[in-house]
């Protein structure tokens, strides 16, 4: 009797390895949250040192306009005004949104709505094979062909917010496109038949019924493509110019927050004012990723609720 | 299934163990005196990991790693202690952040800097007043300097770059300058003038090839032989920082550079200008002596 009770009280192989599973996962779970706490950590306290050790305030930071953190300004402090870069990050981020998004539409519409069989065959690995080019690659094919382009048809020096856009446009096209294509993919089959069957064109079905409800995920798609425009360095940063000026029109040479980034992070010392103000840099565009993750989330959120 | 899972499990183990056996293989030997690294300008570069190379063929089990990254970042590397040598183009003392006293400089080579312009300009000379005012942005043509009509498009080296130090206190003497395009490697600029119509910009005299137009200042050509006389005032010195009195390796790689046989033959082959055939010497403040 007591044999069978203490068989049964023991823990069984099953239990022991549900509960070695839920350890392991538990560890990658905690190890995950480490990494990014550190991370944020670290830049945090990189980033906010311009302002609490070198005194430099947050608004001077925020709104001026000269970037010149080795030189003093008329008011005695380092001039790091972020504006020009932050301004130049949103301009060819949005820009590049807005020139991606009808193409990224219109082919994941021609994928899944019009030619669904060769779109599956030919379109989706030639979207794939875009996400896995390297984004030198695009820096280079943009400094060697696009910039000559932007110089020759709308004149200036060709570096600038354009030649920055076009080569983000590129780069971002593939994941809009494809999580476009799955949205799509989830609209239910029925929605299209019964729009067929009380008498609408296809092309009604796709404009009023297909797109309306797969709205949310566009958006997603959307904001998605941005959050990658917005943190992407190299080939930006090969294209864009790297002045530091507000931007007087779209082919006049700007910079953004990565290009500024990568450009001087080899020639500042650690600790110093130099080195804490492109901290501060990094600061903002950590804080702008996280902002779109929140309005990733609150888009799937109101998605789910009709 | 169980067989399988302890094959897993012994697969991610050996995996593991064999990544771990593998960086401990190839450790950085700095402390048990095999290799050492050293970090920073790029500028700096080519000479060092071609002198390493030679040094690790003379002296069997030697590793010299070399590493770009920049002025700034050779210079707070040596400061932390954490590479043997930090390399930089400009004066320890010059760049802000570091603490210069227990660094002990080497320098190795000269590096002459050279305005460039766009081939199509049409000029070949300008006057150190009309470089500042091409610089700071009063001049915005090239047909107010006698050059072609084509407008003038500025393009600088990063901020902190040791080229741009350089020019910015030899060639525009101190001179503000206005906010300009950037780029972070002296080729990427040298591609740009070479391309753009009205582009000028700067660079190191191995870069300047026939593809751009080499500026004279003053009427002074930018040759070894100006700037081994001090005639052309637009070089700086490349460094070779140790963290106090070089020891081991890093002792005898940094004599081995300075040995006339690499000052010789592969300084001037990478375009650097020797030590010894300097007539002058410039010191941190830009006072300039004769060398007997």
């Amino acid at each position: 009797m007591d044999k069978i009770k203490e068989k049964l009280q023991q823990t069984s192989q099953a239990t022991r390895s549900e509960r070695r599973g839920r350890f392991i996962s538990f560890l990658a779970l905690i190890l995950i949250l480490v990494v990014v706490i550190a991370i944020f950590w670290f830049v945090a306290a990189k980033g906010l040192a311009t302002f609490f050790q070198n005194h430099i305030s947050v608004w001077d930071f925020l709104s001026g306009r000269t970037w010149d953190p080795s030189v003093k300004g008329a008011n005695g402090k380092p001039e790091v005004g972020a504006l020009p870069m932050i301004v130049g990050s949103f301009l060819i981020t949005l820009l590049s949104a807005l020139v991606a998004t009808p193409f990224a539409i219109g082919t994941a519409v021609f994928m899944n709505e019009i030619a669904p069989r060769n779109g599956a065959k030919i379109l989706q690995p030639v979207t794939e094979l875009l996400v896995g080019i390297p984004s030198v690659v695009y820096g280079f094919i943009g400094l060697s062909v696009v910039v000559p382009f932007v110089r020759h048809v709308f004149g200036g020096s060709g570096f600038g917010i354009l030649s920055g856009t076009f080569v983000l446009f590129v780069m971002i096209l593939p994941t809009v496109t494809s999580m476009t294509a799955d949205t799509l993919k989830s609209v239910p089959r029925y929605y299209r038949e019964a729009s067929l069957a009380l008498g609408a064109t296809r092309w009604q079905t796709i404009h009023k019924v297909v797109l309306r409800a797969a709205t949310p995920g566009i958006l997603t798609a959307i904001v998605f493509g941005m959050a990658r425009a917005f943190g992407e360095a190299l080939a930006v940063q090969m294209v864009v110019g790297n002045a530091t000026l507000l931007p007087h029109n779209l082919v006049s040479p700007s910079s953004t927050l990565t290009s500024v980034l990568t450009e001087g992070i080899g020639n500042t010392v650690m600790g110093s004012l130099q080195n804490n103000a492109l901290w501060s840099l990094a600061l903002v565009l950590l804080i702008m990723s996280l902002f779109f993750n929140v309005i990733i989330r609150i888009i799937g959120r109101k998605g789910e609720l009709r | 299934m169980n067989k399988r899972r302890i094959a897993g499990v012994a697969l991610f183990l050996i995996a593991i163990g064999g990544l771990l056996g593998l960086s401990y293989q190839t450790r950085n030997r700095s402390s048990a005196g095999g290799s050492i690294t050293t970090v920073g300008s790029t500028a700096l570069q080519p000479l060092v990991e071609a002198a390493g190379e030679q040094f690790s063929g003379d002296h069997l089990g030697v590793f010299i790693n070399v590493q770009g990254g920049g002025s700034g970042t050779g210079l707070s590397q040596i400061q932390e202690g954490a590479v043997a040598i930090g390399n930089s183009d400009v004066f320890a003392e010059e760049q802000s952040g570091i603490h210069s006293h227990n660094l002990v400089d080497h320098r190795v080579a000269v590096v002459g800097i050279v305005p460039i312009i766009n081939k199509k300009v049409g000029l070949k000379t300008l006057t150190t007043a009309q470089l500042q005012k091409v610089f700071d942005g009063t001049y915005t043509n090239w047909r107010e300097l006698g050059g072609k009509n084509v407008p003038i498009t500025i393009v600088n080296r990063a901020q902190g770059s040791g080229t741009r130090a350089t020019f910015e206190k030899w060639a525009l003497r101190g001179h503000r300058v206005k906010t300009a395009q950037e780029q972070d490697s002296s080729g990427m600029v040298r591609s740009i003038v070479s391309t753009t119509p009205g582009a000028i910009s700067y660079v190191a005299f191995s870069y300047a090839n026939k593809t751009v137009q080499k500026v004279a200042i003053n009427g002074v050509a930018p040759t070894n032989q100006n700037v081994t006389s001090n005639k052309w005032q637009v070089w700086s010195y490349e460094h070779m920082y140790t963290n106090g009195r070089p020891k081991g390796v890093a002792k005898s790689f940094l004599n081995y550079i300075e040995s006339p046989k690499i000052q010789s033959t592969l300084v001037r082959q990478l375009g650097y200008i020797s030590i010894s055939q300097m007539h002058v010497e410039r010191d941190v403040k830009g006072r300039v002596t004769v060398v007997r």
